[in-house]
């Protein structure tokens, strides 16, 4: 076939499937791991992420652990060191990374899918996967630089108040912790622990494949085989304990010799697939999810040019994941800004929003949907939640319709069963009004 | 198994500008600059206007103003109240911000294809009637010094990184920072604003980039309609501000609450912008030169400096051939547990000796040329960046063609050549040493209250 004729179907065939939402391909490699497929013909590339329930929340007492465990397996694998893995992918512009957060741990992939180039990076990203050598150099290497990393926090508010706000809104729930650990933690952890948690976890059942390029149907099943080839079977992650709601709100304020204060204020929030994802999620757009024109921007930026930045987020995780209100002002503004952000947030949860806010965030979300699928790095990020929480195939085609669905009483109703603003974890960290 | 997608791929790496460029350009009555770039994967169109203007463009007093001016551009025109701007853009279903650089103020939208016309219309509205408000500029004063706090103030890298511009250029405007200094800051005037909006912001000195699931014509038909009839401006001559000649090395201390000592060392180079004929593959050697030491993990300073000799926590090597002014080739690291800033530049000027004393080899030389072909193709998986690559490049006053130019430029370089660049400007006599010296934090919980308001 003539090369640009070729090319031409291909647009065709990839602007018809993206008008609506692209077709996600779904099915399961031989040895049990769940694929996710979209096509994407345009650039001759592919991302390929696999993602473990392998993060943070499978620490146990060891925190730190699935990070270290993450970041050790392309620093040797099948006999190779890290200098000839690094080679291996580089020689052919191959991008590998990983990265561990508290649900997942991920391995990802970026390469041409010119001959040359995929067939070496696929090969080189199935040893790091499946046989990785855990080299005791290496594992001292990396376990220092996590303790300068977590040095590093002790210099930055922000990391201090996030770290404060995990722990004082989890307690002792998996989600307490941080992915990074506590110096104490990491200094504890042992090869042997890595190669433990490895086998348990970076097991076929307990991973979800993405795949998002130039391949059709059946040379990208051809390539998950041949990605996963060698991985045990292996069984899922047990669920994890349920988040208890807070009993009540707690306060904790953190010296540190900056002349802005970071505040952190929250809650427990929402899971994946829960049923008031859609309710919270619109009012939170109009709350403090949309920017310059948010109501938490109005009333804090806007009005009283209080903070360069101040927002508010749902993180819909596997359990209940938080509920997050932050801004950063200087010192001697701390306690106003923080009223101004309480009040807001009273105000909405008494009031909800306007019929005219509310009609204004449906067509702020739904008149930008096709932003959100973009580019195949964008897809490939839905496809990674969509198949890692087990949200139906066809979530993006029915986002829209389930955004038009609601009405201003179910965000009224569903922020007075969901977000208590009695009940508030608040972390300042910040230096001593002037 | 991929066999029949290599004759595309192949095409792609030996003709990119014919084969995917698709890039089409004008030039309305009035001065704009048009550049429209199809790419018809998606149905969506990001629309950026460039202005050239930029913290290199100030003089001292005024440090900062184009970067407060972008935020009063939200702020009101004649026709538009404060922040009606970004909600027109929200209840399309748009994404917006602007951001402002060394050399450029730019402004974008991204908006599903058949809304390209709101963009048009904001765009062309505040490029010639915008309303300088004194109340809302107090308060966006308070704003911008809140976010200087945020991102300078209260970050000892960014403290180290001004101190280390200030030092290193004297007479280049690339000496202040692109915020500002914070006594700028609280000094400007509506009076100031209005002026450099007069000076600057006019169809004249502006590139409008379009990329996205459009075709040429339309595009260049809508801006006729909304940006044509905008009047252009006489606009300033910049003053060449040639950086003087550094005649010695130069160390600054920063003293600052940190955990971690940190250092920058920062050479003096030419960029694209400022070398002759006869050097102009210099920027393109001096980038190599950087991927050697620092592109990927396989790269000299993470083998021989993170693993190897392992005296760096981190360390890393950056340079820009793009920019309008001659720059800087900087190094900048954080050592491990144990060694000391000394021992992490004598490290550094270790792998600096090699590389002028010493060809590379073929092999790292054909890496990074893979590493570099293979990113002009992922760097199309995204529109946005397609377009900064377009507006970067025409702001600072080179051809857009350029970035279709760079991999083959930078496939050109030889192992001689990055050998000459090493030993022609990693000398003494251009070098700027910047290093943290970390003061104690003393961080401590002050209180925790249940129930109430925090205590002190």
């Amino acid at each position: 076939m003539d090369s640009r004729v070729f090319g031409v179907l291909l647009t065709l065939l990839f602007v018809s499937s993206i008008q609506a939402s692209p077709k996600i391909e779904h099915w399961q490699t031989e040895n049990g791991a769940r694929v996710y497929f979209v096509p994407a013909p345009e650039l001759a590339m592919v991302d390929i992420t696999i993602a473990f329930d392998a993060g943070a929340a499978r620490d146990g007492a060891k925190s730190g652990l699935a990070l270290l465990t993450n970041a050790m397996l392309n620093e040797g694998a099948a006999g190779l060191n890290t200098d000839q893995i690094a080679i291996e992918f580089e020689d052919v512009g191959a991008q590998f990374s990983n990265s561990s957060q508290r649900d997942m741990a991920i391995l990802s992939l970026r390469t041409l899918t010119d001959k040359t180039a995929f067939e070496p990076a696929l090969a080189m990203f199935n040893n790091v996967l499946t046989k990785p050598d855990f080299p005791s150099e290496s594992f001292e290497r990396i376990q220092k630089q996590m303790m300068i990393g977590l040095q590093a926090e002790k210099q930055s508010p922000s990391a201090i108040s996030s770290r404060a706000f995990y722990g004082n809104l989890y307690g002792d729930h998996p989600y307490g912790s941080m992915p990074a650990g506590t110096e104490h933690s990491v200094s504890q952890l042992t090869l042997e622990s890595l190669k433990r948690f490895y086998q348990q976890y970076y097991v076929a059942n307990n991973a979800v494949v993405v795949l998002v390029g130039a391949l059709d149907s059946a040379q990208a099943k051809i390539v998950a085989e041949q990605l996963l080839s060698g991985l045990a079977e292996g069984e899922e992650a047990k669920p994890l304990v349920p988040v208890m709601p807070l009993s009540q709100g707690k306060t904790i304020a953190i010296e540190h010799p900056s002349t802005q204060t970071h505040i952190v204020m929250g809650q427990t929030g929402i899971s994946r697939g829960d049923a008031d994802y859609f309710a919270l999620y619109v009012g939170n757009h109009i709350l403090g999810g949309s920017g310059l024109v948010s109501q938490l921007s109005n009333e804090v930026r806007e009005k009283r040019g209080l903070s360069y930045s101040v927002y508010s987020y749902f993180r819909p995780m596997r359990a209940l994941g938080p509920y997050q209100f932050a801004l950063q002002t200087r010192n001697s503004q701390a306690n106003e800004a923080l009223d101004v952000m309480k009040k807001t947030l009273k105000d909405f949860s008494v009031k909800g929003p306007t019929d005219e806010e509310l009609l204004a965030a449906k067509q702020n979300i739904t008149g930008g949907f096709a932003l959100r699928l973009d580019s195949n790095s964008k897809i490939a990020g839905y496809l990674a939640m969509i198949g890692f929480y087990g949200l139906p195939l066809d979530y993006l085609n029915t986002f829209k319709s389930k955004v038009n669905a609601v009405s201003v009483e179910q965000i009224k109703e569903a922020y007075s069963r969901r977000v208590q603003t009695d009940k508030m974890i608040t972390v300042l960290v910040g230096g001593k009004a002037e | 198994m991929l066999s029949k997608f290599k004759r595309i791929i192949g095409l792609l790496l030996v003709v990119p500008t014919v084969a995917i460029a698709n890039v089409t350009e004008y030039q309305l009555d009035n001065g704009l600059k048009l550049i429209v770039k199809e790419d018809h994967r998606a149905p969506v169109v990001v629309s950026q206007v460039w202005y050239k203007v930029g913290s290199s463009y100030e003089h001292n007093g005024i440090t900062g103003i184009s970067h407060v001016l972008e935020h009063m551009m939200f702020k009101g025109t004649e026709n538009l109240g404060p922040n009606e701007f970004s909600q027109i853009i929200a209840a399309n279903g748009g994404r917006e911000n602007a951001f402002t650089g060394r050399d450029y103020t730019a402004y974008f939208q991204t908006l599903e294809k058949d809304r390209l016309e709101v963009s048009f219309r904001l765009e062309a509205e505040r490029m010639r009637k915008l309303v300088i408000d004194e109340g809302e500029l107090l308060k966006e004063r308070e704003v911008v010094a809140e976010e200087r706090r945020m991102r300078t103030e209260d970050n000892p890298h960014a403290l180290v990184r001004e101190a280390f511009n200030a030092a290193a250029f004297v007479n280049s405007p690339y000496h202040h920072p692109v915020i500002g200094w914070m006594s700028d800051i609280n000094n400007y005037q509506a009076s100031d604003l209005r002026q450099w909006y007069q000076k600057w912001y006019a169809p004249n000195n502006a590139t409008l980039v379009i990329v996205g699931d459009v075709e040429p014509e339309n595009v260049h038909a809508l801006a006729q309609k909304y940006f044509g009839p905008l009047k252009p401006e006489i606009t300033a001559q910049v003053k060449p501000q040639i950086e003087v000649e550094q005649r010695g090395k130069r160390t600054i201390n920063v003293k600052a609450p940190a955990e971690l000592p940190y250092m920058m060392m920062g050479w003096k180079v030419p960029v694209v912008n400022t070398v002759d004929k006869e050097q102009e593959w210099h920027p393109y050697a001096l980038e190599m030169l950087a991927g050697i030491l620092d592109g990927g993990n396989s790269a000299r300073f993470s083998r021989d400096l993170v693993r190897g000799d392992e005296i760096a926590a981190s360390v890393g090597a950056g340079y820009s051939l793009f920019s309008r002014l001659a720059d800087m080739f900087l190094v900048v690291g954080t050592p491990v547990k144990g060694k000391s800033l000394a021992d992490l530049q004598v490290a550094v000027m270790a792998q600096i000796k090699t590389l002028q004393t010493e060809v590379v080899s073929d092999d790292e030389l054909k890496r990074i040329k893979a590493q570099v072909v293979a990113n002009a193709v992922y760097e199309r998986d995204s529109v946005f960046y397609q377009g900064m690559q377009i507006g970067m490049l025409e702001t600072i006053g080179l051809d857009w063609r350029l970035s279709d130019d760079y991999v083959k430029n930078v496939q050109a370089v030889t192992a001689e050549q990055v050998q000459t660049v090493a030993q022609q400007y990693f000398k003494d006599k251009g070098l700027t040493v910047a290093e943290l010296i970390p003061l104690p934090l003393d961080g401590k919980q002050r209180s925790v209250s249940a129930g109430g308001r925090h205590g002190q």
